[in-house]
This record gives structure tokens, sequence and C-alpha cells, in this order.
């Protein structure tokens, strides 16, 4: 179908209470392709993410990622546990583990999930708290750090499962202006890292700058997608055209 | 009327505090017993496994409908008539087993509201990395319910500690019962068991001691 370690989506749909919020979304991303999605709230974008760390339960589809392949109408436990490790999640709100300090957040599935020595899950988690830049923060609570720290260690957390693809659900939009720019840093240094990336975000000069493609949604549908340029400078769908000069201001 | 004999009540404290240790065991092995079952009680009631749930429901339904003192009772007096085979049970145990049973129902309900207060972005959290339902609960969910629960939880454990003085009426010599005997002698009804209301009070002012310090450590994750 796809190369060993692309992610293939096809025909997949959900509805909340009647009314589909995905209109059977079809979307090939290749491995270290960086994608991010945007378009008006409401239209989607969140529920595709969740959907393919199965928070949200498909109603029907396909999704394939490297060797594996899960069919909504029936997902066994097995398959959705494989699909959620493949996946790492980064969330809007953090959802830190309110009760794990730093280093403990980012070890937690390489200890319970993947299964690793303790001594191992350490200095792996270390590793990766550096790359964050928050060495020295490893033994604080989250209650203890800022927002953009918190979201920093969230993103460690999703970057230490080694997923196959990292799912980034609009993860600055709870930030405080003046942190936004830490997060969108580390983000910047996991896209260098030719990780396969699907991002939902609002910052539209990040998602110029980072983007391999970009993936316009609305009504439960991608509706127009390309490069950075064709989006952003040459437009075709009516819809993407007013939702890029609102967003201009 | 004469005034209180003070001296027989000092007399008395050594005798009465003798039986101390006999109320704290009680009470603890019956709270830790308690604390296992209403937590499991707890987990499913969130769960919710079919059949069992509905066991569950009886369960916590009658031992919250019904007097402590009855249950007790029936423990004691009763299952072994309709048991031939149990023996009549000691009444420590009896006392214990009732305790454990009528609190685990309590405490499960606290458990219960706890647990679904965590807020959703935890559960959320624990499956998008590939967690377990059972490792989430265990590692993530009840750690942070625990503290939710724990004030309510200790109230329960110093009605607990009181309620073992119920285990006199199941024949058990613990400080009520040894008060008795000796105000039996003496005809210092008042001044004895005066002396069992101060031990209690002491302990349970103990116990609300203890709570802050618990408090406090439980508070650790989330000083700002």
């Amino acid at each position: 179908m796809t190369s060993t370690t692309g992610i293939s989506i096809r025909g997949l749909t959900k509805t909340f209470g009647g009314k589909p919020v995905l209109d059977g979304i079809d979307l090939d991303i290749a491995a270290g392709e960086r994608v991010v999605i945007i378009g008006p709230s409401g239209t989607g974008k969140s529920t595709l993410l969740r959907c393919l760390n199965y928070l949200d339960r498909p109603d029907a589809g396909l999704i394939s990622i490297g060797d594996l392949s899960v069919d909504a109408a029936h997902a066994r436990n097995s398959d959705i546990l494989g699909l959620r490790r493949r996946t790492g999640f980064v969330f809007q709100n953090y959802a830190l583990f309110a009760n794990k300090t730093a280093i403990e957040n980012i070890m937690e599935a390489l200890i319970t999930v993947q299964r690793l020595p303790k001594s191992e899950a350490v200095a792996r988690a270390k590793a990766v708290l550096a790359e964050t830049g928050l060495a020295d923060k490893a033994d604080s609570y989250p209650a203890a750090l800022s927002g953009g720290q918190q979201q920093r260690v969230g993103i460690g957390r999703a970057m230490a499962l080694g997923a196959e693809l990292m799912l980034f659900d609009e993860p600055t939009s709870a930030l405080d202006p003046e942190l936004v720019g830490e997060v969108l840093d580390l983000m910047r240094r996991v896209a260098e890292q030719r990780q396969t990336i699907l991002i939902v975000t609002h910052e539209m000069q990040f998602a110029r700058e980072i983007a391999d493609r970009i993936l316009f949604m609305h009504g439960g549908k991608i509706v127009e997608q390309g490069t950075p340029a064709q989006i952003f400078e040459a437009p075709q769908d009516v819809r993407l055209r007013r939702f890029l000069a609102r967003i201009d201001g | 009327m004469q005034g209180l004999d003070i001296g027989y009540m000092v007399g008395l404290m050594p005798v009465i505090l003798s039986y101390v240790p006999l109320t704290l065991a009680m009470a603890s092995v019956a709270m830790v017993c308690a604390l296992v079952l209403s937590a499991l009680l707890a987990v499913e009631r969130v769960v919710r496994v079919p059949i069992l749930d509905w066991l569950v429901i009886v369960f916590i339904s009658f031992f919250r409908g019904t007097p402590l003192l009855v249950q007790l009772f029936l423990f004691y007096y009763g299952l072994p008539q309709v048991l031939s085979v149990l023996t009549r049970i000691d009444g420590v145990t009896a006392a214990i087993l009732g305790l454990m049973l009528h609190f685990a129902a309590y405490m499960a309900e606290s458990i219960r509201a706890a647990i679904i207060s965590v807020d959703r972005s935890q559960w959320e959290a624990g499956q998008s990395i590939g967690m377990t339902q059972w490792q989430l609960m265990q590692r993530i969910i009840l750690p942070q319910a625990a503290r939710v629960a724990a004030p309510t939880l200790v109230n329960y454990f110093i009605d607990m500690l009181k309620a073992t003085s119920l285990a006199f009426t199941l024949g058990v010599t613990e400080m009520m019962g040894a008060a008795q005997k000796e105000a039996a002698g003496s005809f210092l009804y008042f001044e004895a068991f005066l002396v069992v209301a101060v031990i209690y009070w002491g302990m349970v002012e103990a116990l609300n001691q203890g709570q802050k310090v618990l408090e406090s450590y439980l508070d650790k994750a989330y000083a700002r």
C-alpha cells in the first residue's frame, strides 16, 4: 500500500450525535513528511488527530501505520493499543500527569508500555528532557512549571515513545503569547529530525515555515492541499481564500 | 451530690489505657482491609463490570442501609446459626469483619466520587501513550483520587475507631468493657466512662494532627 513507515488513511468517518465531523477522509503521509492542518474551528481537524490516536473512536475507515492496519469497523483492543504505541500525541492543554514529575511523565510509557529496565528508562528520559531544554526541571511537578514548560514536557513525553507519527493538537493555543515561541522552537527541532508529524495549528507563519504540505479542512473534509506556497500564495477554493483573508485580519 | 472522684479516675487511667492497643489494632486491621475492599468496589463502580456491578450496588446499599450494630449482631450471633460449619467466630474477629464491610461500603462511595473528579485529560494522556486501563487506574488515577478522598477517609477512620466500642456488645473486653467491669465494683460509673471518653477524645485529636501531615504529604505534587 504505502512505504513501510508511511501512513495511509482511507474513508475515515466520525459522527457526533448524528452530525458528521469527519466525512470520509483519505490521506497519505510519507515517512518523514511534515503536514500541517489548518481551517476554521469545528471542521474536524482535532477529531482527525484524535481518531488516529483512538482517543475518539472512528465510525468507519482504515488507518495504516507502518506494518499495522486497523479497520475501524472491527478494531480489537490490541489494534487500538498498537495504534497508540505508533503515534505520539501532544495535547492542547498539555495533559501532563499531575502526580508525576517532569522526568516521570516522560518515563511513564517507557516503563509501563515499552517495559524498559528502570535505568534505561531514566537515561532515555534524561536525554529527551535535555532536548526539551528542561534538564534542570526533571524533578519539578507540572503544577510548578509554566505553561510553556509543561507543553515542552508534553512534547518530550510524546518524543520518548519513538513513535512513527507525532500528532500535535493545537499545541500553542492554550499558551500565553510570550510562551508560544519556546514551544514552536522545540517543534522546529522535532521537525528537523525528519520525524513524521501531523500538526493542527493556528500559527500560520509557523505552518508556512515548517510544513512540507498544508491541508485545509472544512466541513469534515480536506478541501484543498498543497505546498505552503500554493496554499498561501495561490489558494483555489473560495472557502480557503475567505479563511486566509479572515486570519490576516 | 458529691464531686468527681479525681483520684479514682487517675488510678483507673492506666487500666483503661492498657486496652488502647486492642482498640487501635481492631480499627487499623479493619481500616486497611476496608481501604483495599473499598478501592476495588469503587473501581468496579467506575468501570462497571456486568453482573458484578449489580452485586456491588446491592452490597453497598445493604451495608449503608442497615445499622452497624445490627450488622455486628448478624455476624456474631446470626451467621453461626445459619452456617453451622462456622462455629461461633470470636468477638474481635466479628467486630473487625463488621467494621470492615460497613465502612468499606461508605468509603467506596467517596473513592468513586474522587476517581470521577480526576480530570478527563489524565485518562486521555495515559491512553495516548498506550497504557492499559488497569495501569492508568493504578499509576495515575487512583493516586490523584487518593488526595481528593484523603480527608473523608481519615474521617471514616475516626468514626471507625470510635465504633470499635461496639465490640463491647459482642462480649469483647475492650475499653468500654474494662470500664464497665471496673465500675461494677466501685459504682463510680460516671468517672469510669468519663475516662473512656477522654481517652477516645485524645486519640481522635492525635488523628486530626496526623491528617494534616498526611494532607501536606499528598499535596506535595500540587504546590505552585
